[in-house]
């Protein structure tokens, strides 16, 4: 009896693009080997953490969804561990609520890719500190005029 | 005594009217908390990133649980962090 997991895992910011592709490869690669299915992957690319791990301070966050084995799950958490390049890593099942939710917002994601016009202005809000910190400086100029 | 019936304030007495918390989830039908989504759980946190309670946030207890898993998750994920000043 296959169950729905999902799992996050968070790779060295060091590794290049070719790197990455391979570990994710590796991992899905596994999945498949050992009996299970991928549901769905998603990059997130390189994102800042919240704090530092292991002296770092930006990772590769990479998301696969996948239907295993119980059993599987403790050794893909293996082979997490034995990697060096990961960082850390979140192994989650997925209830039927979950699933639900997973599967709404795979539509959601599609959906903003088909409409690219709405994109860039999300983007634009989730921006670096470096733009806020322009646009706090610029009131300052108008009162001293 | 006739006077006494009809005091008059000067300004009108203000009286308080609380507004009834309720549960956000409850109300917006959502039944499964995201832990990948920080913006979202920042609302159930306070400026150091501790999770609000109950009382505050009006959440059930039902979902109160749930945030609180999901935030627990976000923050091995280092969507979150632990401790810190400033949040928002």
């Amino acid at each position: 009896m296959l169950k729905q997991y999902e799992t996050v895992f968070i790779a060295t910011p060091v590794l290049s693009d070719a790197q990455m592709k391979e570990a994710v490869a590796k991992y899905t690669d596994f999945i498949k080997s050992n009996g299970g299915e991928i549901v769905y992957e998603e990059d997130w690319g390189l994102k800042q953490l919240a704090y530092p791990i292991q002296h770092k301070t930006s990772g590769f966050y990479y998301l696969i969804e996948f239907k295993a084995d119980p059993e599987f799950v403790a050794n893909l958490e293996i082979q997490y561990k034995r990697d060096e390049r990961i960082l850390r890593f979140l192994t989650v099942a997925l209830d039927k609520d979950a699933i639900a939710y997973a599967e709404h917002r795979r539509e959601m994601k599609a959906a903003k890719k088909n409409a690219p016009v709405e994109a860039p202005a999300e983007e634009a809000k989730a921006e670096d500190v470096d733009d806020v910190t322009e646009y706090d400086v610029e009131p300052v100029d108008s009162k001293e005029e | 005594m006739a006077q006494n019936d009809n005091v008059r304030y000067l300004n009108p007495p203000t009286v308080e009217v609380r507004k009834k918390k309720y549960c956000r989830f409850k109300k917006a039908g959502i039944k499964y908390v995201d832990y990948k989504d920080p913006e979202f759980l920042k609302k159930f946190l306070n400026e150091q990133g501790k999770i609000l309670p109950r009382r505050i946030t009006g959440t059930s207890l039902k979902f109160q649980r749930k945030v609180a898993q999901a935030v627990k998750r976000a923050r091995s994920l280092a969507l979150l962090p632990y401790v810190t000043d400033l949040l928002k």
